[in-house]
C-alpha cells in the first residue's frame, strides 16, 4: 500500500526521524492558514499524489510570502500531473503539503529496502541526492552504499557511523544522521514497510538533517496488524476496478487492452496477459482469483471485467488445483445471468472437477466458445474481438 | 530415487482442523500419502480422518516417527508454525499459507540459519514425487511417473508444465513449486542441485516469474554446475513495471527483475526458453530430442 508524503512525514515524525514543519490542506484557504501558522519567511507548496516527478512536473513550487503560497496553491489544486509515474492520463492534485522552507547545505540519500538475495534488510546510501537513484545506480554505482541489516539486533549505531562516513555526511551532522538512520530503520521494521525512501535527505545550515521527501510503502499481506497505516488509504489515488477488487480479495491490475482476462493463480494469470499478446491482441486487465475463490467471488470479479467499457471480449482460463473448476463454472452463469452478456466469452478449464465444470457451462445455455488449451483460447478471443 | 520426498515420507498437517488442510488431507490420503498425524493447538488428543491430532509439533514428531511438515496455517500465525517445524527438527516444512508478511519471514530465515530443516514456500503448492507421494495442494491426476524435474515459483503455472509433459508421455521425477513470495525457504538452486544428484531426473523444467534476481543466478550456476538439459519460461513478458502482479515478489521495480533481462540471461547460460507458456512441453521435448535422451525419457 501506498501513502501521501505528508503521512509518511507524519510516521517518521513519531519516531523521531527529523523532518521540516509542516501541514497539509485541501483548499487554497487552509493552504495560507498552514503557511501563516507556520510563520516561516519561505514556504514549500507541495503536491499530494501518489507518484514521484512532481517537482519536474510543476507540483513543487517554493512560495516567499503569503501571496505566492495563494498563487501557486490555486494554481496546483485541482492541476493534472503527468510524471514518469502516473501514465499519460495524469493524476489530479486534491492535496497539498505546506512545508517551511529550509536552508538546504546539501543532498543525500537514503533507502531502506528488502534484499532478496540475502533475505536481509539493506539500508542503501548515497552523497548523490537528489536524482533518480536508479540513475546513480547505472552511472556511478560506486556512490551507493550498504549496510545489511541482521534481523537480531537490527541497524547497530557502527553500521549507521560507516554509511554517514560513506555518503561523506560532515562529521557535525554525524550524531543527528545517525539517529535519523536508526530512527529510519525502526520504522521500518515496527511498520512492515516495503519501500522506505528518503529522497533527499538533506543537511541544513542550523546544524538539522531532515527528510526533504518521504516515499513509504507497505507490506499489503501486514495491514491486518497495521490499523493506523490502513487509515492512511486514499481511495483517490487507486483505480476504482481495483478498490471494488480488493473487497472481495481478488488481485486485479487495470490494463490498456480490450481482452478481459479471469485466471486463477498469478503465475498463470501473467502468462494469459502473455499469451494474448503473443497471439496479436491486448489484455485489459490482470485479474487473479486466487485459490479460495467462491462462486460469489467468481462473480464479482465478472462483473468488474465487465464494468471496464474497453473489454470486448473474455477469455476466462482455469487449471484448478485447490480452485475447484465447477465453482468457477457457477461463478460465470451466476455473473451471466445477473449482468447479462452480449461480450464473445471464451472458457478454458483443466484440472480439480473439470468435467462438472465443463457440464455447468454446457448446460447453461450460455453463448460460450470452449477451448481445448490455452494457445487456443487465447486464439479464439483474439479473433473475436478483431 | 526422487528429490525431497518419496513413498516412505511420513509427513504431519500443521492446522489440519480448518477447512482447507482437511479437504488436502483426503485429497493427499487418496493419493497414497503417510499422513500419520495432524498438530493444531489444544485440539491435541481428537482424530480427523482417523488421524491422531497433538497440540504441539514436538508431541506429533515423538509419536509418528514424522520427517516432514506441510503447513496451512492462516498467514497471521504461519511464520510461527515454521519455527515450530524447525525447533522440532523436521527434515522437510513445506509451507503452503500465502499472504505471510514478510518482515515474518525475514526473521523465520534468520531463525533458520543452521538448522537441519528445509523449507519449502510459503506461498507454494507443495512438493509431489508422482505415484508415490503428494504434499500440498496441485491435482494429482495430471502427474505421472517419470524422468522430468519441475521446479516453479508459480503453482497452476507448474500445473500447465506438468500437464502438457505428461499429455506428451514425459512423466515427472518430482515436480517442487518453491512459491511466489520475495522471501522463501528453497531457491531455485537448492532444487536444481538436488535434481543435478539425482538418477531418476534427466532433465530440468524451470518455471520463474517477473521480480528478483533469483532465475538470473539460477541460470548463472547451471551454466557452471548443471550436467542436465534445463528448459526455462518465464511468466510476466506483458507486465507493467511497478505493479505487483498477484505475488508479493513479482513485481518489476527499479528497472529489475523485467522478463527480458531473465530470458536473456538464460539462454546465455545455455538454458532454452519457452516463447509462450503454451509450449513449454514442446520446447522440452525439443531440447530432448536434440540430447539424445528423448527415448529414455518418454514414460508412457
Amino acid at each position: 500500500m501506498n501513502i501521501h508524503e505528508y503521512q509518511g512525514k507524519e510516521i517518521l515524525r513519531k519516531y523521531g526521524v527529523a523532518v521540516p514543519n509542516g501541514k497539509v490542506a485541501y483548499t487554497v484557504d487552509e493552504a495560507v492558514d498552514a503557511a501563516k501558522e507556520l510563520g516561516s519567511s519561505v514556504s514549500v507548496v507541495k503536491a499530494q499524489i501518489h507518484a514521484g516527478g512532481r517537482g519536474k512536473a510543476g507540483g513543487v513550487k517554493v512560495a516567499k510570502g503569503l501571496d505566492e503560497v495563494r498563487t501557486y496553491a490555486d494554481e496546483i489544486l485541482g492541476k493534472t500531473l503527468v510524471t514518469h509515474q502516473t501514465g499519460p492520463e495524469g493524476k489530479e492534485v486534491k492535496r497539498l503539503l505546506i512545508e517551511e522552507g529550509c536552508d538546504i547545505q546539501k543532498e543525500y540519500y537514503i533507502g531502506v529496502v528488502l534484499d532478496r538475495a540475502t533475505s536481509r534488510v539493506t539500508m542503501m546510501g548515497s552523497e548523490e541526492g537528489g536524482t533518480e537513484i536508479e540513475e546513480v545506480a547505472a552511472e556511478t554505482p560506486e556512490k551507493i552504499f550498504k549496510e545489511e541489516i541482521d534481523p537480531v539486533v537490527g541497524l547497530t549505531a557502527f553500521q549507521a557511523r560507516r554509511l554517514a562516513f560513506n555518503m561523506n555526511i560532515p562529521k557535525d551532522y554525524l550524531s543527528k544522521a545517525v539517529k535519523f538512520m536508526l530512527g529510519l530503520y525502526t520504522v521500518f521494521v515496527e511498520k512492515d514497510c516495503s519501500i522506505a525512501e528518503i529522497n533527499p535527505l538533506v543537511t541544513t545550515g542550523d546544524g538539522e538533517v531532515l527528510a526533504l521527501d518521504a516515499k513509504l510503502n507497505f507490506d499489503d499481506n501486514a495491514l491486518f496488524r497495521q490499523k493506523d497505516i490502513q487509515a492512511y488509504r486514499d481511495l483517490d489515488e487507486e483505480d476504482e476496478k481495483e478498490i471494488e477488487a480488493s473487497k472481495y480479495d481478488l488481485s486485479y491490475v487495470a490494463l490498456d487492452g480490450n481482452i478481459g482476462c479471469m485466471v486463477n493463480g498469478a503465475g498463470l494469470a501473467m502468462s494469459t496477459m502473455d499469451i494474448i499478446k503473443h497471439s496479436g491482441g491486448e489484455p485489459a486487465n490482470f485479474l487473479d482469483v486466487g485459490g479460495g475463490a467462491t462462486a460469489e467471488k467468481v462473480t464479482e470479479a465478472f462483473k468488474i471485467i465487465l464494468s471496464d467499457a474497453s473489454v470486448k471480449g473474455i477469455f476466462v482460463n482455469i487449471f484448478g488445483g485447490i480452485m475447484k473448476c465447477d465453482v468457477i463454472a457457477e461463478g460465470v452463469v451466476e455473473a451471466t445471468k445477473q449482468v447479462g452478456l452480449e461480450l464473445p466469452l471464451v472458457v478454458r478449464l483443466e484440472g480439480t472437477n473439470v468435467d462438472l465444470g465443463k457440464k455447468i457451462l454446457a448446460e447453461s445455455g450460455l453463448n460460450i466458445t470452449a477451448a481445448e488449451s490455452m494457445a487456443d483460447g487465447a486464439e479464439k478471443i483474439v479473433s473475436f474481438v478483431k | 530415487m526422487s528429490v525431497y520426498i518419496n513413498q516412505d515420507t511420513k509427513v504431519i498437517v500443521q492446522g489440519i482442523t480448518g477447512s482447507t488442510a482437511l479437504f488436502h488431507t483426503k485429497q493427499m490420503l487418496e493419493y497414497g500419502t503417510k499422513i500419520v498425524g495432524g498438530v493444531t493447538p489444544k485440539k491435541g488428543g481428537t482424530e480427523v480422518e482417523g488421524i491422531p491430532v497433538f497440540d504441539t509439533v514436538k508431541d506429533a514428531v515423538d509419536q509418528t516417527g514424522a520427517t516432514a511438515s506441510v503447513i496451512y496455517v492462516p498467514a497471521p500465525f504461519a511464520a510461527d508454525a515454521i519455527l515450530e517445524a524447525v525447533d522440532a527438527e523436521l527434515d522437510l516444512a513445506i509451507c503452503i499459507t500465502e499472504h505471510i508478511p514478510v518482515m515474518d519471514m525475514v526473521k523465520v530465515k534468520r531463525y533458520m540459519e543452521g538448522k537441519k530443516t528445509r523449507l519449502v514456500g510459503p506461498n507454494c503448492p507443495g512438493v509431489i514425487t508422482p505415484e508415490e507421494c503428494k504434499i500440498g495442494i496441485m491435482p494429482g491426476y495430471i502427474h505421472k511417473k517419470g524422468h522430468i524435474g519441475v521446479v516453479s515459483r508459480s503453482g497452476t503455472l507448474t500445473y500447465e508444465a506438468v500437464h502438457q509433459l505428461s499429455e506428451n508421455g514425459f512423466g515427472q521425477s518430482t515436480a517442487v513449486g518453491i512459491g511466489g513470495d520475495p522471501v522463501n525457504g528453497t531457491d531455485f538452486i537448492d532444487v536444481l542441485k538436488a535434481f543435478n544428484e539425482d538418477p531418476e531426473t534427466e532433465a530440468v523444467m524451470m518455471i520463474g516469474e517477473i521480480g528478483g534476481t533469483a532465475e538470473e543466478e539460477a541460470a548463472q550456476w547451471v551454466k557452471e554446475n548443471m550436467t542436465k538439459p534445463v528448459v526455462g519460461f518465464i511468466g510476466g513478458v506483458t507486465a507493467p513495471p511497478g505493479k505487483r502482479m498477484g505475488h508479493a515478489g513479482a513485481i518489476i521495480s527499479g528497472g529489475k527483475g523485467t522478463a527480458d533481462e531473465k530470458i536473456k540471461v538464460m539462454n546465455n547460460c545455455g538454458i532454452e526458453v519457452a516463447e509462450t507458456p503454451a509450449v513449454m512441453g514442446e520446447t522440452l521435448i525439443g531440447v530432448l530430442k536434440e540430447k539424445g535422451i528423448h527415448d529414455k525419457c518418454k514414460t508412457h
